[in-house]
């Protein structure tokens, strides 16, 4: 039986006095989808963030598949890692954004391709037929030479997924990647999503799309104010939430 | 009325007196009248010296200091450049001695006069007679003359690229700061490493806002290399000062260096115009026309050939 893929034990991240996360402790299994739901300013993308080492947690300890995020243990203290370990890791975590953050000067298969060549030192050849597929996969063969700006917003999101496949990530990070989008353009993101959930993939994602949670989700979480409230079976928590908080927060959103 | 009807209904085509615009016709004839005040000045005025001006512009000495002009432009702007990238790179980086450093060296060459720069430089060897490589404090392994090493040439050179660099590094921060953070998250979430996505993400983007003052700074330099007269670098300029202390021809041999200057600055403007729109590549949905092809898309109009056909090699 293998470890959990993400461990998070008492997280805390401060921003100045601000205190963001009081504490986040909870585990994803491999080949889980957790969402992850909450008010804007809980939190949850924070947390997100914390788990690639995009943010520096202040306390407490996050693994990513047994291995201290950021850091190494020593001779019983901390060590910061050098940056050169810090990116090898976030090769394996794949993070998609809510804004796409394509890179506006190449064209989609570049984006898919730029970084396994560059990062993992693949050749070219082998990584551009990986891309191909992957771009096929989410529906977009025939926008493979487009640029960012020539494709719609749910087009710029699926690339911005092959992006981070073509990696071969073992664990995706999603921050809200419908929010930014056009309602009738959500649906075709969340079927890649939702392809990739049942192709085993090990999966966060941070949105507001009750749906997709309640459809595709093995766990829900849900967060206030830096902490989580409330975690379970998305249908449970959605039909019987406990907490006053979530219920008041699902309220408003269903 | 419903809307069916409305669609039904072709209204007339408007044909308004168009405005008048008054002001225009006297803007016009004020212009034009200054314009021929100047032509025929310009034309009746011997001490123009027009053909001063045409015996001299393709002269072997001025041929000579045009090269020079050029070379002196390409060699301080390439240093400028290499310069000015490291240490706008270094102004960012998060280790404060590497961006002290370089706030120090902006503040110390923008701060004095290139001018002075280049009379320093020249005169060098009386602060540092000799240079060498070797230990600091130690032992020199070689060593040379300052005055073999710094000719008037390099002087000229180190004087306009040092304080160069200082100005680009400026430009090539602007660019670095106008890029969204989210590309820098975007690809450190891939697992690039700062030189890489810097290389890779950061500067290609940053090229947008770094190529239009690039060429401002390229034409600024070309007319500065004028000041390398200080430090005795027959440039075009020099050539020209020299031909004047023979013929005592100032009026139409400083025109003649003038129609050199305008001339290479024009070929940089057109230059600069193909590289800005190399570096727009994915910033809009499809690229203005380059004025030949507009030519040729007129020129095929005229012949009555449709445009959809040729609209498309635009991009």
């Amino acid at each position: 039986m293998a470890g959990p893929m993400v461990r998070a034990e008492a997280v805390h991240k401060r921003y100045g006095l601000l205190e963001v996360l009081k504490g986040i402790t909870l585990e994803v299994a491999p080949r889980e989808v957790m969402c992850l739901l909450g008010p804007s300013g809980s939190g949850k993308s924070t947390f997100l963030r914390c788990i690639n080492h995009l943010e520096r947690i202040n306390s407490g300890r996050l693994y990513v598949d047994g291995t201290l995020v950021g850091y190494e243990e020593r001779g019983g203290r901390l060590h910061e890692l050098p940056e050169r370990e810090v990116c090898r890791r976030r090769t394996e975590i794949g993070m998609v954004f809510q804004r796409f953050n394509l890179f506006p000067h190449m064209t989609a298969l570049e984006n898919a391709v730029a970084a396994p060549v560059l990062v993992k030192k693949e050749p070219r050849a082998v990584v551009t037929e990986r891309a191909r597929k992957l771009l096929d996969r989410v529906g977009l063969s025939g926008k493979i030479d487009a640029y960012p700006n020539q494709l719609s917003g749910g087009q710029q999101q699926r690339v911005a997924i092959a992006r981070a496949l073509a990696m071969e990530p073992k664990l995706m990070l999603f921050d809200e990647p419908t929010s930014a989008l056009d309602p009738e353009l959500v649906g075709e993101v969340l079927d890649v999503m939702r392809q990739l959930a049942e192709e085993g993939m090990t999966m966060i994602v941070v949105t507001h799309e009750i749906g997709f949670a309640r459809e595709v989700g093995d766990t829900l979480v849900f967060m206030d104010e830096g902490v989580v409230v409330e975690a379970g079976a998305p249908r449970e928590v959605i039909a019987n939430p406990r907490e006053e908080r979530t219920k008041a927060f699902l309220s408003k959103v269903l | 009325m419903t809307i069916n009807e409305r669609e039904g209904h072709h209204p007339e085509e408007i044909r308004a007196v168009p405005l008048r615009h008054p002001g225009r016709w006297v803007a016009t004839a004020v212009v034009l009248v200054l314009v021929a005040m100047l032509v025929h000045d310009m034309v009746t005025n011997p001490r123009f010296g027009w053909g001063i001006v045409g015996q001299y512009f393709l002269s072997s000495p001025i041929l000579h200091g045009v090269g020079v002009t050029l070379e002196l432009t390409v060699a301080a702007m390439a240093l400028g450049i290499a310069l000015g990238v490291a240490l706008a790179i270094m102004r960012l980086s998060p280790n404060p001695i590497l961006s002290g450093a370089s706030w120090l060296y902006i503040w110390f060459f923008r701060g004095t006069p290139v001018f002075v720069q280049i009379l320093f430089w020249y005169a060098i060897s009386a602060l540092q007679p000799t240079v060498g490589l070797g230990v600091p404090f130690g032992p020199e392994f070689v060593h040379a003359l300052s005055n073999n090493l710094v000719t008037s040439f390099i002087a000229a050179l180190l004087g306009l690229g040092l304080n160069e660099g200082a100005y680009y590094a400026e430009i090539v921060r602007a660019g670095i700061l106008s890029v969204d953070h989210g590309q820098v998250e975007a690809a450190q979430s891939l697992g690039m490493r700062r030189a890489q996505l810097m290389r890779k993400i950061v500067l290609p983007q940053a090229m947008r806002v770094i190529v239009p003052p690039t060429g401002n700074e390229t034409i600024s330099m070309l007319k500065n290399t004028s000041l390398a007269v200080a430090a005795v670098v027959g440039e075009l300029l020099y050539q020209t000062q020299n031909i004047i202390a023979r013929t005592y021809e100032t009026v139409p041999l400083y025109i003649m260096a003038s129609l050199w200057y305008l001339a290479l600055t024009t070929v940089l403007t057109i230059g600069q115009y193909y590289v800005e729109r190399h570096y727009a590549r994915g910033t809009s949905y499809a690229l203005a026309l380059t004025p030949f092809q507009r030519v040729r898309r007129n020129l095929s109009t005229l012949r009555r050939i449709p445009f959809a056909t040729t609209s498309a090699e635009g991009r």
